[in-house]
């Protein structure tokens, strides 16, 4: 028995109440997990131990900074607008609370007597919700960027706002194509949709990395960490906040980072199923159990990349979401679609379709026009081209003769 | 009275208000954000009245992506903390459009629509929305989309420089 939307909203007040204090629960316990596994996997890949002295393997460790940064002293900049400089990080906070509302963890439980669905709610446009949340996250990022009333931080809130809705573009139109193969929104209905195919990760396998892709860059994690680029930015956005109102911003983004796994376990990953295992195994409470799961392998996913790739440059970065991803995005729903309106209006001419479109596919490929290298031009046309009145520059590939001195060296220590 | 309705004229209120503010305050980037409310509370209009689809859509590309650029092109360009008292123009004026414009509104409408029920349907859903939108309303929806395209490409011309073909 699956829920459906119509199982949704008829919990007791209690229970209501109950869940919503299990989601916080849930996000701020794997907060607090996930920065000390980051911070042992990281390590591990780097051959050092982590952090291992608070607790068993060290797993006090991230409620000690916690601790540590409640107790500091709360800065408040001279020049910041000083409501805006303290609303930023709660509307952060907030949105990366919001978003999980939808997730669904399980199929019916019994919570003390009362039969109910293991999610706090669901509606019929359950995916716009998480969209428009994390939508609303990047006005945290660009107000504390704007409100600390100093260069780097306002670069850096500029950067990440450009950066989120870009990727946000990517993210919403890879959603699409879900929407399109399960017919609905609501998250419980597309988990249940995937039991009776096979996991969206498979079937929409373009989708799925597009969206992976994204995810990474929507929640500005390394490789695509320009926001808070240290080498560029000192820390991005977050440099002038200090104590709680820090905190605030760590815990939105390590919860925007569980939010975008679970997504993609509800979206793509069949949800809180476990394939290949028997019925009883798939019910009631186990399903929290595969859901966790699958979103710490997604976690770990992320830590990876963070421990394998260097960071982008901003250029690189923003051409590759915007001149790769959305336009691969936007031929794949359009081949999806091709594919689903042949399959329902013309079954038993399917390869007479497919082989059409090949063909057409084939002929623009032969006679797409060449790209031609633009002419080199010489050092006369440049010097010529420079507006009147402008400063004399060198040609861009001036070659340097290299001085005598260091040629002798070299020469020197070539003959010993 | 019903609850709904007491919810739809405060709601209705708070956008007004916040209109008003948008236009009142000093400071620039506030204006902003008065916007934002302003907006929101339309999409709470829209989750009153059942509308869903449209009050997610609104939340997800007005305030979450339209504003949102505007803040960011204020900020590229000048952004101070602080109130900046170059911002108003000669009340008069200002007042006289202002009324004009909503009194001419709100006649209009209350002239269009005062006598019409309108039943309030069930929930709206994407399928709904869609069907209206590509089946009753699919030429306006055309003629926008290559309005919008026109716009894009005229932007593009407009911000490529000269002679850096």
């Amino acid at each position: 028995m699956n829920p459906t939307l119509a199982d949704f909203g008829k919990d007791v007040w209690w229970i209501v109440l109950i869940k919503i204090v299990a989601v916080f629960v849930f996000l701020v316990v794997m907060t607090l997990f996930t920065i000390w596994y980051e911070r042992r996997v990281v390590a591990r890949m780097q051959v050092r131990p982590g952090p291992n002295r608070h607790g068993p393997f060290g797993l006090l460790q991230s409620l000690a900074d916690g601790l540590k940064l409640a107790f500091k002293e709360d800065i408040m900049p001279l020049k910041a607008d000083r409501v805006v400089f303290f609303l930023a990080p709660v509307i952060s906070t907030v949105c990366a609370f919001t978003a999980f509302a939808i997730m669904p963890f399980g199929p019916f439980v019994s919570i003390f007597g009362q039969r109910t669905p293991l999610q706090l709610t669901d509606i019929p446009v359950a995916v716009l919700l998480v969209l428009a949340t994390s939508g609303l996250g990047i006005y945290g990022i660009v107000l504390s960027g704007w409100a600390s009333g100093s260069t780097y931080p306002l670069l850096g809130g500029l950067r990440s706002s450009a950066q989120m809705i870009s990727y946000e573009v990517a993210m919403g139109l890879s959603i699409v194509a879900v929407f399109m193969s399960a017919g609905t929104m609501s998250t419980s209905e597309i988990v249940t949709k995937q039991a009776d195919s096979n996991w969206y990760a498979i079937l929409l396998l373009p989708s799925f990395v597009i969206y992976a892709i994204s995810a990474v860059g929507e929640t500005n994690r390394a490789p695509f960490d320009l926001p808070e680029a240290e080498s560029e930015l000192v820390g991005g956005f977050h440099t002038e906040y200090s104590s709680l109102k820090f905190a605030l911003f760590f815990l939105a983004e390590y919860i925007n980072m569980v939010t975008v796994s679970g997504l993609a376990v509800t979206l793509f990953l069949g949800g809180w199923r476990m394939p290949f295992l028997p019925d009883w195994l798939n019910q009631g409470w186990w399903g929290a159990l595969w859901f966790t799961i699958k979103v710490l392998i997604l976690l770990f996913m992320f830590v990876w990349l963070r421990g394998t790739l260097p960071r982008l440059r901003y250029d690189q970065f923003m051409k590759f979401g915007w001149k790769v991803l959305i336009p691969a995005n936007l031929v794949w729903i359009l081949v999806l679609a091709g594919v689903k309106t042949v399959n329902a209006h013309a079954p038993q001419q399917r390869w007479y379709w497919i082989g059409g479109a090949f063909a057409l596919v084939l002929l623009a490929a032969i006679f797409w026009p060449s790209k031609k290298d633009s002419p080199k031009p010489t050092l006369e046309q440049e010097v010529a081209a420079r507006p009147a009145g402008s400063f004399p520059v060198p040609p861009l590939d001036l070659q340097v003769p290299v001085s005598p001195r260091a040629q002798r060296i070299t020469a020197e220590r070539e003959v010993v | 009275m019903t609850v709904s309705d007491v919810l739809l004229t405060a709601v209705g209120l708070v956008a007004v208000g916040a209109a008003l503010a948008v236009v009142m305050t000093e400071h620039l980037v506030r204006a902003g954000l008065w916007l934002v409310v302003t907006l929101g509370a339309i999409a709470v209009e829209f989750l009153l009245l059942r509308a869903e689809f449209a009050a997610w859509v609104q939340v997800l590309i007005y305030v979450g992506a339209v504003v949102v650029l505007l803040l960011f092109a204020v900020m590229l360009t000048r952004a101070p903390i602080g109130p900046s008292p170059d911002l108003d123009r000669p009340l008069g004026p200002a007042l006289l459009v202002g009324a004009g414009t909503g009194l001419g509104l709100s006649t209009l409408f209350v002239w269009v629509f005062a006598d019409r029920q309108v039943a309030v349907p069930e929930t709206g859903s994407a399928q709904r929305l869609g069907e209206a939108i590509f089946a009753d309303w699919v030429l306006p929806f055309e003629v926008l989309s290559v309005l919008l395209l026109a716009a894009l490409i005229g932007a593009i011309v407009l911000s490529r420089r000269e002679g850096a073909s």
